[in-house]
């Protein structure tokens, strides 16, 4: 990380400036931070869930489903964007096209993402103490109101680190999300990527100065989040 | 408020936790569920609670068929033996959640919850979390937030079971003082045979899902209706079909009228009563129970051969 940070300061500082606050490299920054932001809550929400009807649910062909789930994590990500772009690219089977657009990349992140919000609740859930909802319950709290009060606190800090873990992934994504983005700048150029075509047009004290910026936008995240799971766990002397 | 339990049964599975039950709890009364694990106690308050469903007969509170009632319609409080304590909630917002479930003003429930604290004992540490508690203040913290309803009737699932010896006695008392102060109906579920004694008026004996017999605590000590009444609720020595109580023997040096010939096998000091193992020249062991004074007038030693006699013993057909 020294290295890149060298490296990226090796035209001086105001080339470091130029190379982050160029048009192109914002709008790419921008494109990738809302896409992220987007698919992260929304996998706070749907992992959440996918985890809860894994743990509370019994249905048939459970223990696939709960295998298949870390399908992202073993897939190479340029597979999983071909197969995407197979899926949801201009001759989409199921009618549904997405290559080129923002959806594109974010049905790219919330595929490779999808793992780790399911991953950090679930265990939580298990060994949550099912007394406590009968105590809530007793206390003559309706079922919405004891997850709210009751289950949600208990799993918020599961659901903060899955979400810093899904986020970090996602502002660095690269191979799923390539070949289904199109790469259009200004329109549905990630960083990463962008970073990547720096690099092959010889560029690479402007890749390294973005790569830094993303690295302190990860870490800042990362912090940000430590710190509020810490406030949510404060009872746990 | 008044509990009736009729011809209750629940299966999980193939598992017969419960098998044609009724019972009566009268209002403002402290009643023991007592058995061994798997007896089907538990299974019977959390039926009554509404947290488990009978598979038949129907449970009633304060004559109101609540059968069917989730456990939100109920107006019970129930008291978890590993305290259920809402760990992210500081102690005060603990015993406050039934209250504030209920929409009460806010001065209402603050004022309410510093009297359960002051109740429990617990001042001082409304802002603490559960986590920062013993286990006997979690537990009374348990009992506040149950309390803070004013439930028609309190249930307890062993409350003191996760609890050391010293403090579990210690609490005994004071919810039998809690009870005499409130004469809120509770029923409460334990193992302990000394424990559903020391606290309860009626004792619920339970075996197999059944109920073996309902009475005072005496009762079931002196008049045992079955075989496992007379083993479970103190202790007892059986030869063949006749059992008889360790304090029912008599230890002569010398042969009396009645008495038999047997040798002593080993003595047990335990503080003011000493227990006396013998083996009868028929075979039979036997655990004879006295005092401290008499086992010091018998001068007794292990091997030694003394006589026995059965002041009392019982055949149960």
């Amino acid at each position: 990380m020294a290295a890149l940070v060298w490296r990226s300061t090796d035209r001086g500082g105001s080339n470091f400036w130029q190379a982050i606050s160029n048009p192109q490299s914002v709008a790419a920054l921008k494109l990738t931070l809302i896409v992220s932001a987007v698919v992260v809550l929304l996998n706070a929400v749907f992992g959440t869930i996918v985890a809860w009807v894994l743990v509370r649910d019994d249905f048939r062909g459970k223990a696939v489903v709960n295998a298949v789930i870390d399908l992202p994590f073993a897939l190479p990500t340029i597979v999983a964007g071909l197969t995407l772009l197979t899926l949801y690219g201009p001759k989409s089977p199921v009618g549904i096209d997405l290559a080129f657009s923002r959806y594109g990349i974010g049905a790219a992140l919330l595929f490779v993402t999808l793992p780790f919000v399911v991953r950090t609740v679930q265990p939580v859930l298990y060994e949550l103490d099912q007394d406590m909802e009968e105590a809530a319950a007793s206390l003559g709290a309706p079922p919405q109101l004891i997850f709210r009060r009751v289950i949600l606190p208990v799993l918020v800090p599961a659901i903060l680190s899955g979400v810093a873990m899904s986020f970090a992934r996602a502002i660095g994504e690269i191979g799923s999300v390539i070949l289904i983005s199109g790469n259009l700048p200004f329109k549905t150029q990630v960083s990463s990527v962008y970073i990547t075509g720096l690099i092959e047009s010889g560029n690479t004290p402007g890749a390294a100065a973005v790569s830094v910026l993303l690295l302190a936008i990860s870490f800042a995240t990362l912090l940000g989040i430590g710190a509020l799971r810490r406030f949510t766990t404060r009872h746990d002397a | 408020m008044s509990i009736t339990v009729r011809n209750v049964g629940k299966r999980f599975g193939d598992f017969v936790a419960l098998e044609g039950v009724s019972l009566g709890v009268e209002t403002g009364s402290l009643t023991a569920l007592l058995g061994p694990s798997g007896s089907g106690k538990s299974t019977l308050l959390r039926c009554i609670a509404g947290l488990e469903t009978p598979d038949t007969g129907e449970i009633l509170i304060s004559g109101e068929d609540v059968t069917d009632a989730p456990p939100q319609q109920r107006g019970v409080g129930f008291v978890f033996q590993h305290y259920a304590a809402f760990k992210h909630m500081t102690v005060a917002k603990n015993i406050a959640f039934g209250l504030e479930v209920r929409k009460r003003p806010k001065e209402e429930i603050e004022h309410r919850v510093n009297e359960l604290l002051e109740l429990v004992q617990l001042q001082g540490l409304a802002k603490r979390y559960p986590a920062q508690l013993s286990g006997g203040q979690r537990q009374r913290m348990g009992l506040a937030r149950a309390l803070a309803v004013d439930p028609e009737v309190l249930l307890l699932d062993e409350p003191f079971g996760a609890l050391d010896a010293r403090v579990r006695k210690e609490l005994r008392a004071w919810l039998r003082r809690l009870h005499d102060e409130t004469h809120t109906t509770t029923v409460i579920v334990t193992h302990d045979q000394e424990e559903a004694m020391e606290v309860a008026d009626q004792i619920v004996l339970m075996n197999r899902g059944r109920i073996e017999q309902i009475g005072g605590p005496r009762d079931l000590y002196e008049h045992p209706a079955t075989e496992f009444v007379m083993t479970f609720v103190g202790e007892a020595n059986r030869v063949g079909d006749t059992f008889v109580r360790p304090h029912d023997l008599t230890l002569t040096l010398s042969p009396v009228d009645g008495s038999e010939e047997a040798r002593v096998e080993r003595l047990v000091h335990l503080g003011f009563e000493v227990r006396v193992e013998l083996v009868r020249h028929d075979g039979a062991e036997l655990s004879v129970q006295l005092s401290r004074d008499e086992a010091d007038q018998l001068e007794l030693e292990p091997r030694q051969i003394v006589y026995v006699a059965a002041s009392r013993a019982r055949v149960f057909t």
